[in-house]
């Protein structure tokens, strides 16, 4: 049995032990034995991830006894990307959870039956090598989260409302998939991948397929106008549960949609490209949007992964488009850009959703309004966080900063090959792409810089935020483990991109396969460059000079902290206003006003402001009460009329399903006439 | 790597542009000040008043708040950092590049966005309202000129066919035509909208306010005293120097050194000093026929920006 086929075995048993032990431990000793479990199957996991992306191969068939070809799991190199990139995910969420998951409804049996579940789900997808496993694991994934999910539903509404929607969507995004298989299957006549690929290209069935492909996995990977669960369901899950959901599951609907276009359907016509670059772009921009006048720190969260997978899918789409022209170094380039974006949005996200997650669990608060000065009573939650929302805001040293470089640069030499223009598609959509991105990157830092500034700096807002105290040391851990993965993949570009770009040169059929070898090297200590580009970056050497220009301004800072110590006051000097109380400062809410001025025609906000008056003047002002809510666009203007028009479609049908037995014996009467007299034809 | 294989021409030029830059920004600041001053039938402090302040400020204790945490002190010196790498990167005095750091547009932006991103974390660790404030004015600022900024330099860079500033400073040094046309010129004046509202200038801040309401820049410094303060002015001092002399040797690339020699360095020293002086004197004289705009008038002004440079990149692509 070869390692793969090994490995792959062995999370199957871990994930079968793991639900065991959840299902018969006693409650004290349940997280951890669990957690540890789930922590082993999610190492296993990172294993055969490795292990396929150096090429190795490995089948492991299961056989079944229905009337169809047996479930066959075979992980390629870029399978074993994403294996190792969801199995990394787990691991952490692992270990947070097991400290932080110890007891009431986020610890229950149930709840813990279902992470293994889930990670095993999460880590089998990317393994299958034909369409009926895939959808068997995606299934698989989809039920784990969804217990997950609801673990708190007894105490909060809000969360079974967050089930019915994530349920809802789930089933939408598993039937457009479903749909797109069938026809493909159709067409060629097998469920694996290899016979489905051979489908002719710009045939009808590839691109109904394609259509379908990309709504059903854009649903799952948070795309504009299909994300309306993420508001709802990142914040009401546990906070390990949104990380491993945000950080892993919405990378395996990245992944589909990359099976889809690397390995399935990899000729693509442009206009696969513009529709994916537009949904992209689109999502990008709402995503970061909402994220920036969020003051929810989990809907603020959630809202953020929409706008990095908006960020993904411009590249791919990007790639596709540059690939349709034969702009192959800049489309591989904008693929391998891709790809590491999703890698680093894993690493940043799932540490910013457990850093989430420990401020909760010191504070009991979400609320950034309410938040403030936890950086002094939270020094390592500090730490983490802010290095995710370094990431998150694409700033140097950090794994975002390397992936968005790679992806601007891939665009702004889009545009030509060899100095001739490539297309007037491409000449208008490229320096759209980049405007899209630089704003988005822009309101990516205003977003990220409100998160941490009014949650860690500043005065506390609260009691509760004035007594937080720092989490136990196993969350510390997974937060340390997951903000030295951002600092990583940052720091190390040149070996980590030559990896991802081996990935998808062998996955790749045709066009995408041969000449992308070349499309990145690494270079220096750790650099990267684009040859086909002419583009060289080393965030290690950059950091080095930094410390160099450093040397001298800190020698300044010591021979003058010598001679003049600092001295602490008891209050900020606030403008002279002595009375400055913690009230006074600026909240998230205020962070963010002059943004939502600015794009009110796209949040359409609603504001509610009462004036209460003195009795004897209505000069003087008693109280002054303000409400803002911003709400998504898409959920009211699209999916609630229509959910209306289902609702009043379901009471007109209520009439004809009354109940009434003699009714009901007539409607199957009539049938089976009608489908004699169909077959007597 | 060792000590050979450094590019050592280049490793020169960097180490003068810091040297020259740390000490002429001062000059600038006090020159605009100056200029300012006597259109307005003011004295003036004198050109070397900012060199004084911060003599003071660094011989002065630092008051903090209690509440205030490490930012307070570790911002400062993030900003003077980034401004510094700002000086060794671009092409100011020579057009040489770093070997595996080149004058990147992309990498330079970034580094810019981290002193941006410190000091609106300085203000906001004060804890008071005006810190706050300005800190939300900044980075709402700064999200909207990010697509002027990447597009305007997007434009420039086409001709030349890559985004390494020193190149494209190169090649217009080498066929000077570019530097007339249309493209060039609407992208040039795309680039100096963004970089006035990225370096807190007339009309989008007022540098000289001191109305708190409507500061941008100095309400988020309120909170700092001492060397934290002058780091924080030091640092403002030296992006907007930098980022002149990168518009002035966009617009006029005569005296960038591309051949490393003693008499050419001093030569281009001498030209960059000039052109950012110059380029001081002409904000200031605009400065003074400007008022503020209102901060939500700010948009439209950076959106007509990004027209421009939106504009300039698909005639670039079309029409040339």
């Amino acid at each position: 049995m070869s390692p793969i086929a090994a490995g792959l075995l062995l999370q199957l048993t871990l994930a079968a032990v793991a639900v065991t032990i959840a299902l018969l431990v006693a409650p004290t000793w349940r997280s951890r034995a669990v957690g540890l479990t789930s922590a082993a199957l999610a190492a296993v996991g990172l294993a055969t991830g490795l292990v396929a992306m150096t090429g190795a191969t490995g089948t492991l068939t299961i056989p079944v006894v229905l009337p169809m070809d047996a479930l066959t799991l075979s992980p390629d190199r870029l399978g074993g990307l994403f294996m190792a990139v969801v199995s990394a995910v787990g691991l952490i969420v692992s270990l947070f959870g097991m400290s932080s998951a110890r007891r009431g409804p986020e610890g229950s049996r149930t709840a813990w039956a279902a992470m293994p579940v889930f990670l095993v789900g999460m880590q089998l997808v990317p393994a299958a090598a034909d369409s009926v496993s895939f959808l068997l694991a995606w299934e698989i994934m989809t039920l784990g989260s969804t217990v997950l999910l609801l673990a708190d539903h007894a105490a909060r509404a809000s969360v079974s409302s967050a089930g019915i929607w994530y349920s809802a969507m789930s089933q939408l995004s598993f039937f457009f998939i479903l749909a797109g298989f069938a026809v493909l299957a159709g067409a060629t006549g097998g469920t694996s991948f290899t016979a489905m690929a051979t489908v002719e290209p710009g045939s009808l069935a590839a691109n109904l397929a394609f259509v379908l492909f990309v709504l059903g996995f854009g649903g799952k990977a948070e795309l504009v106008p299909l994300h309306v669960w993420v508001p709802r369901v990142l914040p009401e899950a546990p906070s390990h549960v949104s990380a491993a959901m945000s950080g892993a599951m919405v990378k395996i609907g990245v992944y589909g949609a990359l099976v889809v276009c690397v390995r399935l359907l990899p000729e693509a016509p442009a206009w696969w490209g513009i529709m994916i670059m537009v949904l992209g772009g689109a999502s990008a921009l709402y995503g970061i949007l909402q994220a920036s006048v969020s003051s929810d720190l989990k809907v603020l969260l959630a809202y953020s992964t929409t706008e990095n997978m908006g960020l993904v899918f411009l590249g791919l789409g990007a790639s596709m488009l540059l690939r349709s022209y034969d702009a192959t170094a800049a489309a591989d380039t904008a693929l391998v850009a891709a790809l590491l974006l999703a890698v680093s949005h894993a690493a940043f996200k799932a540490t910013l959703f457990l850093g989430a997650g420990a401020v909760i669990h010191a504070t009991g608060e979400r609320n950034l309004d309410r938040l403030g000065g936890l950086g002094r009573r939270m020094p390592w939650t500090a730490a983490a966080f802010g290095v995710g929302a370094m990431g998150a805001a694409a700033l140097p040293i950090t794994s975002g900063f390397v992936a968005e470089w790679m992806l601007l640069q891939s665009l702004i030499h889009g545009g030509r090959l060899n100095g001739e223009v490539v297309s007037v598609a491409a000449s208008v959509a490229m320096p759209l792409a980049v405007a899209v991105i630089a704003l988005t990157a822009g309101l990516a830092l205003m977003t990220f810089v409100k998160a941490y500034g009014i949650a860690f700096l500043a005065r506390p807002r609260s009691p509760e935020a004035a007594d937080a105290r720092e989490v136990p040391l196993l969350m510390r851990l997974a937060l340390a483990l997951g903000a030295l993965m951002v600092l990583a993949l940052g720091l190390l570009p040149g070996p980590i991109s030559e990896a991802v770009l081996a990935t998808v040169a062998s996955s790749g059929t045709g066009a995408a396969a041969g000449s992308a070898e070349t499309a990145v090297a690494a270079i220096g200590v750790s650099g990267v460059a684009l040859p086909g580009i002419g583009a060289v970056l080393d965030p290690l050497l950059l950091t080095v000079l930094a410390a160099l220009v450093g040397v001298p301004v800190l020698i300044a800072i010591v021979l003058s902290a010598a001679k003049h110590p600092a001295r602490t006051n008891d209050l900020p000097w606030g403008g002279g206003g002595s009375r400055a109380r913690p009230r006074m400062q600026y909240t998230a809410t205020s962070y963010a006003e002059p943004l939502v001025r600015v794009f009110d025609d796209v949040l359409k906000p609603t504001r509610d402001v009462q004036v209460t008056h003195v009795g004897e003047s209505r000069y003087l002002v008693e109280r002054v009460q303000v409400e803002q809510k911003v709400t998504d666009v898409f959920e009211t203007r699209f999916y609630r009329p229509m959910l209306n028009l289902l609702q009043r479609f379901g009471i007109i049908v209520r009439h004809v399903a009354n109940g009434s037995i003699h009714r009901y014996l007539t409607y199957s009467f009539t049938a089976l006439l009608i489908v004699l007299i169909v077959v007597s034809l | 790597m060792t000590v050979q294989d450094l590019n050592w021409p280049a490793v020169v030029i960097a180490l003068v542009q810091v040297v020259l830059f740390v000490v002429i920004s001062p000059l600038l600041v006090g020159l605009i000040r100056q200029v300012r001053a006597r259109i307005e039938g003011r004295r003036g402090a004198g050109i070397l008043q900012p060199w004084r302040d911060l003599r003071k400020l660094l011989g002065k204790e630092p008051v903090r708040a209690v509440d205030s945490s490490w930012m307070l002190r570790v911002g400062p010196v993030a900003l003077v950092v980034s401004s510094l790498l700002l000086c060794v990167l671009l092409p100011l005095v020579g057009a040489l590049s770093l070997d595996f750091l080149p004058s990147d547009l992309f990498v330079i932006v970034s580094v810019m966005l981290i002193g941006v991103v410190a000091l609106a974390l300085v203000g906001l660790d004060g804890g008071t309202a005006f810190g706050g404030m300005g800190s939300s004015r900044h980075m709402t600022v700064a999200a909207l000129v990010e697509p002027t900024l990447l597009l305007s330099v997007y434009a420039l860079s086409i001709p030349a066919g890559t985004s390494t500033l020193s190149l494209i400073v190169g090649t217009r040094l080498d066929s000077p035509g570019v530097i007339i046309s249309p493209v060039s010129v609407l992208a040039l004046v795309a680039l100096s909208i963004a970089i006035m509202a990225e370096t807190g200038r007339l009309p989008i801040d007022n540098p000289g306010t001191h109305l708190e309401v409507t500061m941008l820049h100095e309400a988020m410094t309120l909170e700092a005293s001492g060397r934290d303060l002058a780091w924080l002015e030091l640092g403002s001092w030296l992006k907007l120097a930098a980022l002149l002399g990168l518009v002035g040797n966009l617009a006029f690339p005569w005296g960038v050194v591309t051949e490393f020699s003693v008499l050419g360095v001093l030569i281009g020293a001498a030209a960059i000093t000039v052109k950012v002086l110059l380029l001081g004197v002409l904000l200031s004289v605009g400065e003074v026929f400007l008022a503020k705009v209102r901060l939500f008038q700010v948009p439209e002004l950076l959106a007509g920006s990004f027209a421009l440079a939106f504009l300039a990149v698909t005639a670039s692509y079309l029409v040339a």
